[in-house]
């Protein structure tokens, strides 16, 4: 369906990410955000307060971010597409409620503008260190999906597309930007309420006799019904059968937790988008997500330059992780280079998908600013002697 | 609606119930059955529309209470229950959410929540059940545990001072307020039919026994000898300061009505605050299916 026009700030804007970013989950309907302050994501929920009231929503800023991870939550099951903003110190407290989602099967985005780490570390300066957290941080076995845009037009883009994902799949999705591209200012294009793509809930078109909350009859994802509308269903964090109903026994376990893996798992293809750039040629690939990949791009220029044969692969969609594509180059190139604003994250599932076909080689960066250029154009010369 | 009692030879609590969940987990001689049983009275004697009651919990032995009834129902994580309940209300301002939970849940982990939705005196109907320990654990001591207790993680005797959970909300800014024990059930019902009838953040505080826990480990007895104790010790104090109604461990019980006032609640102050500033600009949040919602299904 096209999103609600209400929503929808048609024109060419010159917007900072975090900006765009509020833009975008106003334009793919979210009319509920429960926040708490914390630099540098808070211009996204500054922006949503100040809109939402005039597009039929509202913004509640919370007591913490637990209180603000799960008040959206409730929003969602109320009827209202919701989402959260935070950041490193921020996240880190949201985490039992990514798995409450996950668990819940709650449609829901949660955004992270990265900063360094850990602990409060670099409130105003760039990270990418929260990547493994956002996939791993809450408690026992799930999924998510995880984005990460590298400019203010792809804030505005991702979040609309992290918003459909959630929908889709009824699963938490993580907007994983960076300080730098949550502050950058740039040309940001918001097109006409009928040519956004919106996907809407996944309600049940069930009798109250016939719905089963959980109930997937083949299709993953069940459908959902809202408080009010006289479903009487029970939703919990408990491991729950069909019914909703918490049955704590090893074979419900197996069933529900392995289906909420393999609905995700099994749609990894779909999900995974990636940006890609003579990949045929190439003998060393340089992976990268976020603001990284714009300092990779550099890099990248130069290398071509002196001709050495370099590929991108750009990680738009971080989690699932795409390990076929990985696994596919690594019979082919000779070694991966990984730059990115941690001590090693991603550069890990890298080394893992490539399973020692392909060298990979890590480009590191603490954080508080971006790479040189220079420092992954001499890990590409290296690569390329491998 | 269901909630009116014409066949006598039906339990009439029973429609409020998932009797396809029972036998319940609760202990002989646990108060929270007791509860349950008066908060389905109060939705007979209150008429409300059950399709629009959402009823939300936390974790621990009350927190189960969720799972037990007929109503849209959120066995939530433990202490937010009542951040999960004021997003329900803000995105369906149409639905009346209760929030049912324990001492520890709600006053412990949560404390920082329930205080902050009395301020905000958002519009929620919060029963606390309060059994002076954490019960689901195994009996180890809570915020509310009277001093000289014995809990299996002071098994020398508490020390550290109790909350008085009425003052605690009271200075917070809730609009009703009452306490009553698992002996008051009528006393109880009503008090939750009247929250029903109350907008703004509604407090019941239910004093009730964990036999298995708190009542042996503290040589109480059991659940009969706690009734009896609840019926010798209360004393009914409406309108009492709730500064002078903390608890102890063997001492007298004050029950009653403590606050009733009026005091407009979150989302009044805030239509009335989005009007003044917006004008005909602010649309207002009204739990009406949006027609995209309907396109949603097809």
């Amino acid at each position: 369906m096209k999103a609600d026009p209400r929503g929808v700030l048609t024109g060419t804007h010159f917007i900072d990410g975090d900006h765009a970013c509020c833009e975008g989950a106003l334009a793919a309907g979210a009319r509920f955000a429960a926040g708490y302050p914390i630099t540098p994501s808070t211009e996204v929920v500054e922006r949503f307060a100040s809109r939402v009231p005039t597009v039929g929503g509202s913004f509640i800023q919370m007591e913490d971010e637990l209180a603000a991870s799960i008040a959206l939550q409730g929003g969602v099951w109320g009827g209202a597409k919701a989402f959260t903003v935070t950041s490193g110190p921020g996240f880190s407290l949201m985490m039992e409620h990514i798995g409450y989602a996950a668990m819940t099967e709650t449609p829901c985005v949660f955004v992270d503008v990265q900063r360094g780490g850990p602990s409060t570390g670099l409130p105003t300066l760039p990270a990418q260190a929260d990547m493994m957290q956002a996939r791993w941080g809450s408690h026992g076995d799930y999924e998510i999906i995880a984005l990460c845009p590298n400019s203010p037009q792809e804030c505005f883009d991702l979040t609309i597309k992290a918003f459909n994902l959630a929908e889709e799949f009824r699963v938490p999705v993580m907007f994983m930007m960076d300080e730098v591209v949550g502050h950058m200012t740039e040309k940001v294009v918001i097109p006409a309420a009928d040519q956004i793509e919106v996907v809407p809930r996944k309600h049940t078109k069930k009798s109250i006799e016939e719905y089963l909350p959980y109930g997937t009859n083949g299709d993953m994802v069940p459908e959902m019904a809202h408080a009010g509308e006289g479903y009487k269903f029970h939703v919990t964090g408990l491991t729950h059968d069909e019914r909703g109903y918490p049955n704590m026994t090893p074979a419900t376990q197996d069933k529900l937790v392995k289906r909420l893996q393999n609905k995700i798992r099994s749609a990894a293809d779909r999900i995974c988008l990636l940006e890609e750039d003579s990949l045929d040629t190439a003998e060393v690939v340089v992976v990268s997500y976020g603001i990284t990949s714009r300092v990779a791009q550099r890099a990248i220029d130069l290398a071509r330059e002196r001709r050495l044969k370099v590929g991108k692969l750009r990680l738009i969609t971080a989690w699932p992780f795409p390990d076929k594509k990985i696994a596919d180059l690594a019979s082919r190139v000779k070694a991966f280079v990984v730059p990115e604003l941690n001590l090693g994250q991603m550069v890990r599932e890298v080394e893992r998908a490539a399973n020692g076909k392909a060298k990979t080689f890590a480009v590191p960066h603490a954080g508080g600013g971006v790479h040189n250029p220079d420092e992954i154009l001499n890990a590409i010369v290296e690569a390329s002697r491998c | 609606m269901l909630n009116v009692i014409e066949d006598s030879t039906v339990n009439p609590v029973e429609q409020f119930l998932r009797t396809d969940r029972m036998p319940h987990i609760w202990c002989p001689g646990c108060g929270i059955g007791t509860t349950v049983n008066s908060f389905s009275r109060a939705l007979v004697e209150s008429k409300v529309d059950l399709d629009s009651i959402a009823l939300v919990s936390g974790i621990g032995c009350t927190g189960r209470v969720a799972g037990y009834v007929k109503l849209d129902s959120f066995h939530t994580t433990h202490g937010r229950a009542i951040p999960f309940a004021t997003g329900l209300k803000l995105a369906n301002p149409k639905l009346n959410v209760v929030v049912y939970s324990g001492d520890g849940d709600l006053s412990a982990i949560g404390g920082n929540h329930l205080i902050h939705a009395a301020r905000r005196n958002m519009d929620l109907k919060v029963i606390c059940v309060n059994n002076l320990i954490y019960a689901m654990t195994g009996g180890q001591t809570a915020p509310t545990t009277p001093g000289r207790a014995t809990t299996s993680t002071n098994p020398y005797g508490t020390f550290e001072p109790a909350f008085n959970l009425p003052a605690l909300v009271d200075a917070a800014g809730a609009v009703y307020v009452a306490r009553w024990t698992t002996f008051h059930v009528r006393q109880l019902a009503r008090s939750i039919s009247e929250a029903f009838a109350k907008k703004g953040f509604s407090f019941i505080e239910v004093i009730s026994p964990c036999p298995t826990l708190y009542q042996r480990r503290n040589k109480m007895g059991d659940g009969l000898d706690t009734m009896k104790y609840y019926k010798e010790k209360s004393k009914v104090k409406n309108g009492a300061p709730t500064g002078e109604v903390g608890l102890t461990l063997n001492g007298e019980i004050a029950v009653g009505k403590f606050v009733d006032r009026e005091r407009p609640d979150y989302q009044t102050l805030m239509r009335a605050q989005y009007v003044e500033s917006l004008g005909e600009r602010y649309i207002e949040v009204t739990g009406e299916a949006e027609p995209e919602m309907e396109c949603a299904c097809g």
